[in-house]
């Protein structure tokens, strides 16, 4: 199975891939966008400055999923030495990141009219800024290490580390008594957000992941090309 | 209708502000990753350039060099 993910096999898909998503994406961020800052209502409590929702949580599940993607991949990845899934882990990390530092700005513009502060060492933003730091360290640690299994190695050790933090990040709402709200919508239970929210908010979620696809087709493809280039110096 | 739409009972700075630094953050890294793709491909193309000729026929046979002489541009 994995050999069906062979760098060399899969080149000619990811390489006419990202026109697609790109239109895809253009498509559904305007709906979303209409969405979200014209049709959906404003909260009885927030008013207006709820409409920050459709940008800042999104873009908090983005960088949490892609930390826990690049996380089990790194893992098996080190088990089986598959190469490429570190190749794919190290392409979605600048969308990771992106999305992180989306969350933590975007919640703390949100926090000022509603908390009256830009910032709070709060459990929850804390542990998301710990999260950036991890992402930060992750990149840094593949621009540091020039040796393949050395880099491998350290990259896996920092996602093990990092991964500790999303459990953390995911109940601190709960663990502790934060500024920020319990959360809304729940896979298990009955969620407590209205339709005329959730669906804007399912719909700037699905652009944002679409983003995250297209950064992470035309990074992927660079590292290939990369590769490539290598190769071509050893001919 | 325009003016409200900005407005926003007063929280129009905040909430046009997250959606105009997400947007930038798009497009910066859009731009920079665009920008590193392109510059591998040129290294690709001026080192498939230099190749003789023999080289060259070598590397054509492998599907991936092919495709990425075809494709000129991603997007």
């Amino acid at each position: 199975m994995f050999q069906l993910l062979e760098p060399n096999r899969i080149f000619s898909i990811t390489s006419k891939a990202p026109k697609y998503v790109l239109l895809l994406f253009i498509l559904v961020v305007s709906i979303g966008l209409t969405e979200a800052l014209i049709l959906s209502p404003e909260d009885y409590k927030q008013s207006h400055s709820v409409r920050i929702m459709y940008v800042h949580v999104p873009a908090a599940w983005i960088s949490l999923g892609i930390f826990s993607t690049i996380t089990i991949l790194s893992i098996v990845g080190y088990i089986f030495k598959i190469k490429n899934f570190f190749l794919i882990s190290k392409s979605l990390a600048p969308s990771g990141f992106v999305f992180n530092v989306i969350a933590l700005v975007t919640g703390s513009i949100w926090g000022k009219p509603t908390w009256g502060t830009w910032w709070a060492w709060d459990a929850r933003i804390t542990s998301m800024l710990i999260l950036a730091l991890f992402y930060l360290m992750y990149l840094i640690a593949w621009r540091i290490y020039e040796d393949k299994e050395q880099v491998f190695k350290v990259t896996s050790i920092i996602t093990i580390l990092g991964i500790i933090n999303v459990p953390i990040i995911k109940y601190s709402v709960d663990w502790w008594n934060t500024l920020h709200q319990p959360a809304s919508i729940n896979i298990l239970s009955k969620s407590t957000i209205h339709s005329s929210m959730l669906v804007p908010l399912l719909i700037m979620t699905a652009a944002f992941a679409l983003f995250s696809l297209l950064i992470f087709l035309m990074k992927y493809n660079t590292e290939l090309i990369k590769i490539k280039n290598k190769g071509l110096d050893r001919l | 209708m325009i003016s409200e739409i900005f407005y926003m009972d007063g929280y129009g700075i905040y909430v046009l502000g997250s959606f105009a630094f997400t947007f930038l953050s798009f497009m910066s890294l859009y731009l920079v990753i665009k920008n590193q793709y392109e510059r591998e491909k040129n290294k690709f193309i001026v080192k498939f350039g230099n190749l003789n000729s023999e080289r060259a026929a070598s590397a054509k046979l492998q599907r991936i060099n092919r495709e990425i002489l075809s494709n000129t541009s991603t997007i």
